[in-house]
């Protein structure tokens, strides 16, 4: 049997999808469905004076409007999972008259249709007491962030180091809100059975909704289901269990019959999470031949007020480069908002944006190429923790990218290519992402007829989760893939991690492959102990990460290239080309990698030329709530990217030698757009996103 | 329900005759999805902004999330389910499952019907012009170079029969 | 939605005649602009009267060599249309980079020119917005206004016109047809838009009941060489930040005569006649293009954040005239 790892086997879901056949959040069919609409705050701040539901409930098939007025107090159990986070309460949804952001839940409308309840949903009269939110980020009153990352680190003295230096950059970074906006809304269907509640809901983490909702309840845990096949895309904004999971479950109580809630394109830009805010500052001093001395790297982000979001984005700043004196330091700026969320490579999407664009202010001090300069300050270790890394190809990456994107035709002096009306720039960045490893559990039945089932409460949201675990049993099994299921997205199914922080390959793989191997010791016991043979065959791992984290700094690295194109009159950035080299250990499947590479790169093109949530400070709304003006990358906009993985062999990560991508390839790409602008326009744009008007 | 706001609409959909007593407010999407399960059309964004709603009514893309099923009364509808024949895929479904014009999936039908769209309508002699004419079609997974190549090469083949 | 009750009109007269009727029913075309407003409680019909099987579809010639476009003729057949594409490759283009492809096929001539505005605060009903309920006051003239307009503006109201097609028509001396209570009527385009004045809510002087039904574009050698050029954030399916559709007779290198609008910057399809002027006469070199945009803008309130149009309007403007003078027409 020839191995399937490594090999680049087209989506196994691949069919179901062309074909409009793979079932998301709202398209599970129940019947006797009702349909739950939320109206959401129109203040950014106050309180609830009055909810007059008359008119809508006196309108067809309208079932119920549930608020604070009328709907019972939930127990509400205390419940952190994985990625909640650590300080503060989630937001306990129509138990009070206080609304605490805009668009904030504050009703739902059930009703026989979604027709009759969107349109009921205009009819119910709420009156509000009004407060202006405010909006404070980065001078207001801070707090150093608690759990987690630490907010603090420091060795040697970077102030000393700075005040001393030869050479020194000083550059401050902005970059706004960001909203994930998958295409696929979030939902919930929600059914109730006694005290049994059954879910199809749209998330990244099975175990943690049917945990949270059976805390929220006060449920037993073992009555709550939730079953989540596919996954619309998700990109960290269904790690959590939102408030319409609840309100979805709430109304089905309410009306004693299920119901289906989908959020609006617009509620989805208050109904679940988003990339913080944040200011940065870097300082970075080093000697004329490149050598830094010094980083001083200081961050600020937004957080609500009911919970500290905390996000590890100033971890890369420590170890990336060879540097005797760092101090990092991170804040969070509590205002009127929703508590953010992770976003696609949280933290290290927005601190690398900083860091890496500082590093090319310092190469265009210095006078050196910017390749070079992250050539001359390649760590040995890293230097944060004194630990060798597992594994870091950041040099080939650099010099592969460099020879792939024709660096050498980059003028050091701005504003030097032009081609027609267009200017043309060439950029670099490093990336890094860490690759995380969790305990994880899966089940190997080997059936009878000669098939094999793995089962695992894993999700898929595009990275191809079905695919890799299948080409894993495939080879330990020694079946072909049409011989092996693959079960994801069930709560009943044993734990794992969440399908986010890119570890779900490390984490879930490598219980698969343990299950796997288990599967096959019993299926050779039995043959050889003579046991009767017909019937099934099933094995349940749990793998741990050992204690290789303690001795090893563990991260995928790469480079991304960026060659823009500058109108010189009208300022508009265009893409010519990117290249991303990435070294990510083992690449169980090239086609996949490549996808998600290319997904990543496109990602970081709307962080860095269209991405911006706009809220209006008098009130906190959110005035582009929806995708004609929250700008994504059109088809148009994306030339063929060229991704490439290194090989990498790293014998400490995990089992697999796998480490996390779809992160990685987010991770730069701002950074090496921005600093081809700088190269082709000698303007150097600190706050994203780079529109035309900056550059006119 | 108030019958003056209730219509009749008698359709094809995917080759087959439809008649359904609906809400005047519904749309061809929500009909699709919510009336005839056929699930495979996606809802995006409800306001024309992203295409995942993308089907073809007499033979032309268009955003069902924008149109009153009423308004295709006597119209031939094709929607994702339409388009393999007799469990056949259609060759732009291939090519998207060979490219791997996709991750989540979500986009896919939109994107395919689109897909088909731009080859009939002579959208193909360039790359340029087949991102062009898909960029009523957003996938923010960032499929797109596959999705143009998965159109270019149907369209290859497709060169000189149509 | 509300509850709307729904008619197909099967003759113009039918149509008018059901508008008279009910003071709250709306005609119902392509449905991109109506379906979405009625969605988000901004329009309120009780009813709609779909017209799309009226007979109003057709693109012919006119006597003087001009064109007559049925309201009803959809985008993506317009941009098409061999006469379009020859005579008035503005018009091409306008419409191309006007919408996605499927909207094209939807939207017709005539709702294009009806479309309404994209301000956010006119779109939410929660917020103060004096088109949508006049004497609520303006949300956008300190709020979020990147979007917004700099010309034709009034402390009422600041929202752009977001029609492509209706610029190119207008640099065209297009005339507006219609037919309704009064009978059949005509109005140059210029004036088939309003402006906000310190009455937002009144877009066109047209009546309830009064059905767009043509489009006459008249003969115009000059637009052979023209184009419509969009500048937007991203490169496709988007509203425009500045636009200009231009045409431009040279002979001898001084410019003979000269069309010029913009969009993307103004409350309603602007001619820039201020430019043209300016123009006639002038050598058609870069300068001349940059003093005619300068006097154009002259007149611009910018507002907080839409200040960048004012400049980006006058290089959209240099921009597209050098893109002519050297290439006589679309890139």
């Amino acid at each position: 049997m020839s191995r399937l790892i490594g090999e680049p086997l087209p989506r196994v879901d691949a069919p179901l999808k062309v074909t409009g056949r793979a079932t998301y959040a709202a398209e599970h069919r129940l019947p006797d469905l009702a349909h739950a609409v939320i109206i959401s705050a129109a203040v950014g701040k106050g309180r609830i004076l009055e909810i007059d539901s008359r008119r809508a409930l006196g309108e067809p098939g309208v079932l119920a409007v549930i608020s604070h007025l009328n709907t019972a107090r939930l127990p509400y159990r205390p419940h952190k999972g994985w990625i909640d986070p650590t300080v503060g309460e989630r937001l306990h949804v129509l138990q009070d008259d206080f609304v605490r952001h805009w668009g904030q839940p504050v009703a739902v409308v059930v009703a026989e249709t979604l027709e009759q309840a969107e349109h009921a949903s205009h009819l119910v009269g709420i009156r509000y007491e009004a407060e202006a939110p405010s909006f404070t980020v980065p001078d207001g009153e801070s707090i150093e962030p608690q759990g987690g990352y630490p907010a603090n680190y420091s060795r040697g003295d970077a102030d000393q180091a700075l005040a001393t230096a030869e050479h020194r950059v000083d550059c401050t970074y902005l970059i706004p809100r960001e909203n994930h906006n998958p295409i696929e809304p979030h939902a919930t269907i929600a059914q109730w059975d006694g005290q049994r509640l059954t879910v199809w809901d749209k998330t990244q983490f099975p175990t943690n909704v049917a945990e949270e909702l059976a805390a929220v309840f006060g449920l037993e845990r073992a009555n709550v289901h939730l079953i989540c096949p596919f996954v619309g895309g998700a990109f960290g904004t269904s790690l959590r269990t939102w408030p319409h999971t609840t309100l979805a479950a709430l109304a089905a109580r309410h009306v004693g019959r299920p119901v289906k809630l989908v959020l609006t394109r617009k509620q989805m830009y208050f109904g679940t999470g988003y990339r913080p805010e944040t200011w940065q500052r870097v300082r970075l001093g080093a000697h004329s031949t490149g050598e830094l001395t010094a980083l001083k790297h200081e961050g600020i982000a937004e957080t609500s007020r009911y919970e500290h979001y905390i996000e590890g984005l100033l971890n890369a700043p420590r170890f990336m480069y060879s540097c005797p004196h760092v101090t990092t330091s991170y804040r969070l700026v509590p205002q009127d908002v929703h508590t953010p969320t992770y976003m696609r490579a949280p933290g290290a999407a927005s601190g690398m944006f900083a860091l890496e664009c500082a590093m090319d202010e310092l190469a265009h001090e210095l006078r050196i190429d910017p390749v070079e300069l992250r050539l001359r300050n390649e760590p040995k270790i890293d230097e944060s923790r004194n630990v060798p890394f597992s594994s870091r190809s950041l040099v080939q990456c650099l010099r592969t990218g460099a020879e792939r994107i024709r660096w050498h035709r980059r003028r050091a002096e701005p504003g030097a290519l032009r081609e027609g009306h267009w200017l043309v720039g060439l950029g670099v960045a490093s990336a890094t992402y860490h690759t995380l490893r969790n305990t994880a559990s899966a089940r190997v039945r080997l059936r009878p007829d000669g098939t094999a089932v793995i089962e695992t409460a894993a999700a898929d949201m595009g990275p191809g989760t079905y695919t890799s675990l299948t080409q894993i049993a495939c080879d330990e099994l020694g079946l072909p893939p049409e011989k092996v299921q693959v079960v994801i997205g069930d709560s009943n199914l044993p734990r794992v991690p969440p399908h986010g922080g890119s570890q779900t390959l490390s984490s879930v793989g490598s219980a698969v492959l343990a299950a796997c191997l288990a599967a096959r010791s019993a299926r050779q016991e039995r043959a050889h102990s003579g046991a009767i043979a017909g019937s099934e065959i099933v094995a349940t791992e749990t793998s741990q990460p050992g204690d290789a984290t303690k001795r090893y700094s563990m991260h995928a690295f790469g480079a991304v290239f960026a060659e823009v194109m500058v109108d010189v009159d009208l300022g508009i950035v265009r893409l010519a080309h990117m290249v991303g080299v990435y070294a990510a250990g083992r690449i169980v499947n090239p086609r996949l990698a490549h996808s998600q590479a290319i997904g990543g790169m496109v990602g970081g093109v709307g962080m860095a030329l269209l991405e911006e949530t706009h809220i209006d400070r008098r009130d906190g709304r959110i005035t582009n709530a929806n995708l004609a003006e929250y700008l994504v990358p059109t088809n148009a906009d994306i030339p063929v990217f060229d991704a490439v993985f290194l090989d990498e062999h790293d014998p400490h990560v995990n089992p697999l030698g796998v480490k996390g991508i779809g992160e990685l390839s987010y991770v730069g790409v701002a950074a090496a757009i921005a600093n081809a602008v700088f190269n082709a326009t000698g303007k150097r744009i600190r706050d994203l996103p780079i529109t035309l008007e900056k550059l006119l | 329900m108030d019958s003056a706001t209730t219509s009749q609409v008698q359709l094809t959909v995917n080759g087959k005759p439809v008649t359904l007593e609906l809400d005047t407010r519904t749309s061809l999407l929500d009909m699709l999805r919510e009336h005839l399960g056929l699930t495979g059309t996606k809802k995006g964004c409800n306001q024309g902004a992203c295409g995942a709603c993308t089907v073809l009514v007499n033979n032309r893309s268009v955003n069902a999330c924008l149109t009153l099923a009423a308004m295709c009364q006597g119209a031939s509808v094709t929607t994702i389910e339409g388009i393999s024949e007799n469990g056949r895929l259609h060759p732009l479904q291939e090519a998207f499952i060979r490219h791997d014009a996709m991750q989540c999936g979500y986009c896919t039908p939109g994107q395919i019907m689109s897909g088909i769209a731009c080859i009939q309508a002579g959208e193909t002699y360039s790359a340029h012009a087949v991102r062009e004419f898909m960029s009523g079609n957003l996938c923010r997974c960032g499929a797109y170079q596959n999705i143009v190549a998965a159109v270019l090469e149907v369209a290859e083949q497709a060169g000189g029969r149509r | 939605m509300r509850p709307v009750s729904y008619a197909r009109a099967t003759s113009v007269a039918e149509a008018i005649a059901a508008l008279r009727a009910h003071p709250d029913a709306a005609f119902l075309a392509g449905g991109t602009t109506e379906i979405d407003l009625l969605r988000l409680d901004v329009v309120r019909p009780n009813a709609l009267v779909d017209i799309n099987a009226l007979p109003l579809s057709r693109i012919e010639d006119l006597a003087d060599g001009g064109l007559r476009i049925g309201a009803l003729a959809r985008m993506s057949d317009v941009a098409e249309a061999p006469a379009v594409v020859e005579r008035f490759p503005m018009l091409m283009q306008a419409l191309l980079l006007g919408a996605s492809a499927q909207l094209r096929n939807m939207a017709t001539i005539g709702g294009n020119l009806l479309q309404r505005v994209r301000c956010s605060y006119f779109r939410d009903v929660a917020s103060p917005c004096n088109k949508r309920e006049p004497g609520t006051g303006c949300s956008a003239l300190d709020g979020i206004n990147r979007g917004h307009a700099v010309l034709g503006t009034s402390d009422h109201c600041i929202a752009t016109h977001p029609s492509d097609l209706a610029v190119a028509l207008i640099a065209l001396d297009a005339v507006v047809r219609t037919e309704g209570p009064r009978g059949a009527r005509a109005f140059p385009i210029d004036e088939f838009f309003l402006l906000p004045r310190d009455t937002p809510h009144l877009e066109h002087p047209t009546e309830h009941g009064e059905l767009v039904v043509a489009v006459d574009v008249p003969a115009a050698p000059i637009a052979r060489r023209s184009l419509y050029a969009k500048v937007r954030d991203r490169e496709s399916y988007e509203f425009a930040l500045a636009s200009v559709a231009a045409a431009m007779d040279v002979q001898g290198g001084v410019i003979r005569a000269a069309r010029v609008a913009l969009g993307g910057v103004a409350t309603k399809p602007w001619r820039a006649r201020r430019a043209e002027q300016i123009l006639v006469g002038a050598p058609a070199q870069r300068d001349t293009y940059a003093r005619a945009a300068r006097e154009e803008l002259a007149s611009a309130r910018p507002r907080q954040l839409n200040a960048f149009k004012v400049e980006l309007a006058q290089r959209a403007i240099v921009r597209a005239l050098e893109t002519l003078a050297e290439t006589g027409g679309p890139q």
